[in-house]
């Protein structure tokens, strides 16, 4: 069963430097409460894993959290570029990153291995690309049924994985709705976990399209308000798009990005969530 | 954005992006990215193609915005979609068996051949500019039934070769994509800012076979770092049409004033 606790004693309880933790969620409901806490607390030398790179990780690559980055689009969406991560690979600022690149379709088969116990996932996809050539996690097989030639990536199973969604009940069932990208996939590969919800109610009323996650899948349960702002939370708030346009020129110089940090994030309490943005 | 051409009263960005939506006048279903196609792709949809069925990677099937997205996941996507569907499933039960018509692709830099990179400038491990990578790409240029690139057109991005290739096109030529098993016949169309260019049948090599009012055919070899094939008989686009124009404008402008107080 999964406990109900506060986001710092959640985080503590998690994620040890030298992780490999997945922090997703594909547009919508992207855990930056949570990522902020990971930040607080100091954590360092992460392999940080996910589709989209998104503003949540150039935070934390900006503040040194993280060693490695896997994942398979990092750009700031419908804005242009994230600086700290290209900071990091072109200048090694703060600390070197390390990149494993793939597809969202490489990557979201790697999270499906990963919650089904499979090694590998196999997909019709990479072949004729140089990035075949870049890691060791790309790999050709042949079909035994067919002799078709097709590409498999192993599974990935993080040691923590992190989401956000709307709201949990009492005993830590979790439920999501809307845009719900890979987090069943990313939770259930996970070897622990935490999701931070919106608010916690006595009943989860039926909800379309809804995603419910069992209790006895999980780890941890916190409570973040606005906890996935400036992403949204479909039912709760929008996309603060204003937000991520200010981003790109917070995030291009290196003394105003950590100013921005060190007043928004590591000053605020853990139960501030990102409200005071 | 490039200058108002004088003429017309419309820029070539503008031209550029009604080509591409008239691209799709035929089409069914279309995987979509954000930026020019999904402007274009929402503008084919408004105009010429109501029933046209955009799929977005972020799981949105049937998307009917009523602006455009700022993101390939925002809400406007997800409310007006016929069916949200996780990425998994968007990527392996859509896309991979060769269920969508379109994909509608932007590059960093195109070669003679339609392949893209958009991954790096320069060399891989130091590049001179990290580019936000693959996302839905490879996989959209490798198993859509056919492509539409949308580019502008200038030496910087039209190389003789590639820094990275990260989405195929014709590969070296013709036999590459059926020896890579790639089932989607590959790009149809690639619309720039000057032009048209389309694959030779026989060579698979990238040939312009439109200009758009007022580009010439030297502009077109100027701006392509490799040695143009020109068709021998060379089109001219049709201007943008005052309904055209408008449409596009009110898009775009749903676009600067989404999300700002």
């Amino acid at each position: 069963m999964a406990r109900v606790v506060s986001l710092r004693d959640a985080i503590a309880g998690l994620v040890e430097d030298g992780d490999t933790v997945a922090l997703e969620g594909f547009t919508h409901l992207i855990p930056f409460a949570a990522a902020h806490e990971v930040i607080r607390q100091g954590r360092k030398d992460l392999s940080l894993v996910r589709l989209t790179p998104d503003l949540i990780y150039d935070q934390m690559i900006g503040m040194g959290c993280a060693r490695k980055l896997i994942f398979s689009w990092g750009g700031n969406p419908g804005v242009g570029s994230l600086h700290r991560f290209r900071d990091a690979v072109a200048e090694g600022w703060p600390v070197p990153l390390e990149v494993e690149e793939h597809s969202h379709a490489g990557m979201a088969n790697r999270y499906v291995a990963g919650a089904s116990g499979l090694p590998f996932a196999v997909l019709r996809g990479y072949r004729g690309t140089d990035l075949m050539d870049q890691t060791e996690n790309i790999a050709p097989i042949t079909c035994p049924f067919t002799g078709e030639v097709l590409t498999t990536v192993p599974a990935l199973n993080p040691d923590v994985t992190v989401t956000h969604a709307q709201r949990a009940d009492r005993a830590g069932n979790v439920q999501m709705w809307g845009i719900t990208g890979v987090q069943k996939e990313a939770l259930l590969a996970a070897r622990s976990t935490l999701v931070t919800v919106e608010e916690v109610v006595d009943e989860l009323a039926p909800m379309p399209g809804q995603v419910i996650i069992p209790s006895w899948a999980l780890t941890y349960v916190a409570v973040a308000p606005n906890g996935a702002h400036p992403s949204y939370a479909d039912g709760y708030y929008e996309r603060d798009n204003a937000f991520y346009r200010e981003w790109d020129a917070i995030s291009r110089d290196r003394t105003r990005f950590r100013q921005w940090m060190a007043d928004h994030v590591l000053e605020a309490g853990s139960g501030a969530g990102v409200a005071a943005i | 954005m490039t200058a108002v051409d004088t003429a017309g009263g419309w820029t070539a960005d503008e031209m550029m992006t009604v080509a591409a939506a008239r691209q799709l006048r035929s089409a069914t279903t279309c995987f979509v990215g954000i930026g020019l196609p999904s402007t274009a792709a929402n503008l084919a949809r408004t105009l010429y193609a109501p029933d046209l069925v955009l799929i977005y990677e972020s799981g949105c099937l049937g998307a009917k915005p009523n602006r455009l997205p700022a993101s390939i996941g925002d809400g406007i996507l997800a409310e007006t979609a016929t069916a949200v569907i996780t990425v998994p499933e968007v990527f392996n039960y859509w896309l991979q068996p060769g269920r969508i018509d379109v994909g509608f692709l932007a590059a960093a830099q195109l070669d003679r051949f339609a392949n893209i990179n958009t991954t790096v400038i320069g060399d891989y491990a130091m590049p001179s500019v990290r580019l936000p990578g693959a996302g839905g790409a490879p996989e959209i240029a490798a198993s859509c039934r056919e492509g539409i690139i949308v580019v502008r057109q200038n030496r910087r991005t039209f190389v003789e070769k590639l820094d990275f290739l990260t989405s195929v096109g014709f590969g070296s030529g013709p036999g590459d994509r059926e020896a890579l098993g790639l089932r989607g016949r590959g790009p149809r169309t690639v619309i720039t800012d000057i032009g048209v260019l389309e694959p030779d049948p026989e060579s698979c090599e990238l040939t312009l076979t439109a200009l758009h009012p007022g580009s010439t055919v030297e502009q077109a070899k100027d701006a392509t770092g490799w040695d143009l094939v020109v068709a021998r008989t060379l089109h001219e686009t049709e201007p943008p049409g005052a309904d055209e124009l408008a449409a596009l404008r009110r898009l775009t402008t749903t676009l600067e004033t989404n999300g700002t107080p």
